[in-house]
C-alpha cells in the first residue's frame, strides 16, 4: 500500500474504500471488505481483455481456472491450492535444482531443441525425473530439461482449463505467467495465443480495486 | 519343488524362495539402477541369507545350506513390483496388488483388508479366504500418502527415519497440518520448527495428516478383520497406533518381515503355475507315448 | 473384483472404479472414451477385462476432464457406455 500511494503521489486517508484478496485477505488491516480472488481475478482480467472467456491464474502456490460470459460473470471455475503439481512452487523447485535464476527459466527454456517428457504429475517424483535426466550420459542440455519442465506445469493447468470448458480468448494472469517459456508452453498445447496482462501479478488487486469503485459508486448514486 | 519370487520395489528389492510352499530363504537389497544387475543380486542375497537394508533376519529360517542354490534350480520364478517386467529371468509377471495379497494370507491366514506403503505407494486390498483379491485401491502418483513423504518429514526434523515414528509418540501438543501434499507440508514443517515447536509435535501432526489419508484411501475399499499391515510404513509405531485409534480400536496385524509379503506372494503364484505346469506334463505323457496303451493279449504270440 | 484405478492427492479423489465380477467385456466403453483410457486386459486371474491403461493410472484428474467439466450433471461417455453398470468415477 505504502509503495503504491508513493507511486501516486497520494496518502491513506485519500482512499475511499480498500477491498482485500488473496490467501492473506483477512489480515488487511486497512480494507473495509474482503472478495475471493477468483472473482477479482475474473474483474481485473475483463477490464483488461473484454474478450477474455478463459481466466488461467497461476500464483505461487495455487493456480484456478475460470470460464466467463461475454458481460463478465464467472459462468464455472476450478481452483487448487492444496497440491503442489501446476503452481509456481515446481518452478520455484527447479530454479534451485538447475541454478538457474527464476526470473530466466522461461527464456532460457525458449533456446530448447527438444523437449524431456516428465511423466510425474506429483512435484516430489518430478524433482527426482529432473534429478536423473540432470546425470545422463551424454548430458542432456539444460534447455531441453527446462522445456519439459515447463511443459508439465502447461499440462496441468490444461487439465484444469478443460474442467471448465476452454472457450478463446484465454488470458493468464498470476506471477507465474510472467514466464515466457509458460506462455510459450500453453500456446503450443493451445494452438493459439494466450493474452497476458503488462503486469499478471497485480490483477488480482486490479480487480478488487474496481468492485471498491462499483461498489462505492453505487452508494454514491443513492 | 523350489520356486521363487521376486519384487523390485522403487528402494528395495527383495527374492523369496520357497521349498514345496515352505519358507526356504530370502534376501534384501537397496534396489539399482540396472534391473538386469539388481535382480541378480537380490537372488544372491537370498541364497547367502543377506537382509542388507535391516541386518537381522526376523524369521525363522529353516537350517539348511542355500548357498549352493541356483537360478536353474527353480521350477517356475514370479516376478513383481515396479520392475516386473524387466526381470529377464522370470517366467511371468504378476501385479504387486495380487502378491501382496497373496502374501499377506501366508503370514495372516484370515487377513480380510491390507494396507501397505512403499517408498512410493499406497495399496487398500481386500481378500478372500483364499487370498484372491476382491477390491483393491492404488496411490502411487502423489508423494502425500507414500513412504516418501516420511522420509521427507524424517530429513527436515533431521532424525533416522527409523526414529520418527516412536519420537512421535511422545508428542503433547496437536499441531494441524490441513493438507497432505508433502511439498505444502514440508514448508509448514521449517517454519514451525523456527517458530522453536518440538519435534515431538511437529512430527505427530504429520503422522495424524498421514494416517488421515491413508484412513480415507481404505475406506473406500472397506476395512474389516484381520487387518494387516506390510510395507515399510508396517514398522512405523506412530503411523500404526494412530490408525489403529482412528478404526476405534481394531487392531492391526504387523507379519514378523512386512517387506516380504510381496516376494512371497509371487512365489507362491510361482508354486502354482509349476504345479499345473507339471500337471500338465504328466496327462500329456500318458496320451502321447506310442504303444503304451498294453493290448490285453500282448503276451500271446501269433 | 472390484478395482479402483487412480490416485488421490491433496487437492481430491480420482479413482475410476472398475468391478471385474460385473464387466463382460463388451469393450464398449474403450470404444467410447475420446482419451483412450481405457482398455481391455486378461488380468492375474486371467478374466478378459476394462481397466485403465497405465499410462493413465496417475492422469485421471487431467484426461477425464473434458468429460467431466464443472457444475454440469452429464454422465461421462464410458459410465453412459456400460450396459452392466461396472464402471463408475469417484469424484
Amino acid at each position: 500500500m505504502e509503495e503504491a500511494l508513493r507511486q501516486a503521489g497520494l496518502k491513506l486517508e485519500e482512499i475511499k474504500s480498500v477491498i482485500s484478496t488473496g490467501t492473506g485477505r483477512k489480515r488487511v488491516p486497512f480494507a473495509q471488505k474482503q472478495r475471493t480472488a477468483m472473482s477479482c481475478h475474473a474483474k481485473g482480467a475483463y477490464f483488461l481483455f473484454p474478450q477474455v472467456r478463459t481466466v488461467i491464474d497461476v500464483g505461487a502456490e495455487s493456480s484456478a481456472a475460470i470460464r466467463l460470459s461475454a458481460d463478465g460473470k464467472i459462468e464455472d471455475s476450478v481452483g487448487n491450492d492444496k497440491c503442489a503439481a501446476g503452481t509456481g512452487i515446481f518452478l520455484d523447485a527447479m530454479s534451485r535444482m538447475l541454478r538457474v535464476s527464476l526470473g530466466e527459466m522461461g527464456a532460457e527454456s525458449l533456446k530448447a531443441t527438444g523437449t524431456v517428457p516428465i511423466s510425474s504429475m506429483c512435484v516430489i517424483f518430478a524433482e527426482s525425473e529432473v534429478v536423473s535426466h540432470v546425470h545422463k550420459d551424454p548430458p542432456i542440455p539444460c534447455a531441453n530439461i527446462l522445456a519439459g519442465i515447463h511443459d508439465s506445469i502447461v499440462d496441468r493447468l490444461f487439465g484444469m482449463a478443460q474442467r471448465v470448458g476452454m472457450e478463446p480468448e484465454v488470458v493468464m494472469t498470476g506471477g507465474v505467467s510472467k514466464n515466457v517459456g509458460i506462455i510459450r508452453a500453453m500456446e503450443s498445447k493451445l494452438g493459439a495465443k494466450v493474452l497476458v496482462p503488462e503486469d499478471p501479478q497485480i490483477v488480482g488487486a486490479l480487480g478488487a480495486a474496481l468492485f471498491a469503485q462499483q461498489e462505492n459508486g453505487i452508494r454514491e448514486s443513492c | 519343488m523350489l520356486t521363487m519370487g521376486i519384487d523390485i520395489g522403487s528402494r528395495s528389492t527383495q527374492c523369496v524362495i520357497l521349498e514345496d510352499g515352505q519358507l526356504l530363504t530370502y534376501g534384501n537389497i537397496e534396489t539399482g539402477p540396472n534391473s538386469t544387475e539388481n535382480s541378480r543380486a537380490a537372488v544372491e542375497a537370498a541364497i547367502h541369507r543377506r537382509d542388507e537394508l535391516w541386518g537381522e533376519y526376523r524369521m525363522q529360517l529353516p537350517n539348511t545350506d542355500t548357498s549352493h542354490l541356483r537360478i536353474e534350480d527353480m521350477a517356475y520364478i514370479v516376478a513383481t513390483g515396479y520392475g516386473r517386467v524387466v526381470v529377464p529371468f522370470a517366467n511371468a509377471n504378476i501385479t504387486e496388488i495380487s502378491c501382496h495379497a497373496r502374501g499377506a494370507h501366508w503370514f495372516v491366514p484370515g487377513v480380510s483388508t491390507i494396507l501397505d506403503m512403499g517408498g512410493q505407494d499406497c495399496k487398500g486390498i481386500r481378500v478372500n479366504e483364499r487370498g484372491e483379491v476382491t477390491k483393491f485401491i492404488m496411490n502411487d502418483k502423489c508423494a502425500g500418502g507414500t513412504g516418501r513423504f516420511m522420509e521427507i518429514i524424517a530429513a527436515i526434523i533431521q532424525l533416522p527415519l527409523p526414529e520418527i515414528g516412536p519420537i512421535s509418540l511422545e508428542s503433547t501438543k496437536k499441531i494441524p497440518f490441513n493438507t497432505i501434499c508433502a511439498v505444502f507440508a514440508k514448508s509448514e514443517a521449517v517454519a514451525l520448527m523456527k517458530d522453536g515447536a518440538s519435534k515431538a509435535d511437529i512430527l505427530a501432526g504429520l503422522h495424524e495428516a498421514i494416517s488421515a489419508r491413508v484412513l480415507a484411501l481404505l475406506k473406500r475399499v472397506g476395512i474389516e478383520e484381520k487387518f494387516v499391515i506390510t510395507g515399510g510404513i508396517a514398522k512405523n509405531v506412530g503411523v500404526v497406533r494412530k490408525v489403529e485409534d482412528k478404526l476405534g480400536g481394531l487392531k492391526a496385524t504387523i507379519p514378523a518381515e512386512p517387506q516380504i509379503a510381496g516376494a512371497l506372494g509371487a512365489a507362491l503364484f510361482a508354486l502354482d503355475r509349476a504345479r499345473k505346469k507339471a500337471a500338465e506334463n504328466t496327462s500329456r505323457t500318458i496320451c502321447s507315448a506310442p504303444g503304451k496303451e498294453a493290448a490285453p493279449d500282448q503276451g500271446l504270440i501269433p | 473384483m472390484e478395482a479402483n484405478y487412480g490416485y488421490c492427492d491433496a487437492s481430491g479423489d480420482y479413482f475410476i472404479v472398475i468391478n471385474t465380477d460385473d464387466c463382460d467385456g463388451c469393450n464398449r466403453c474403450v470404444e467410447v472414451c475420446p482419451q483412450s483410457v481405457l482398455a481391455l486386459v486378461v488380468d492375474d486371474y486371467e478374466e478378459t477385462v476394462a481397466a485403465v491403461g497405465e499410462a493413465f493410472r496417475k492422469k485421471l484428474k487431467e484426461s477425464c476432464a473434458a468429460c467431466k467439466p464443472v457444475g454440469k450433471r452429464l454422465l461421462p461417455p464410458c459410465i453412459e457406455s456400460c450396459a452392466m453398470n461396472a464402471i463408475s468415477h469417484s469424484w
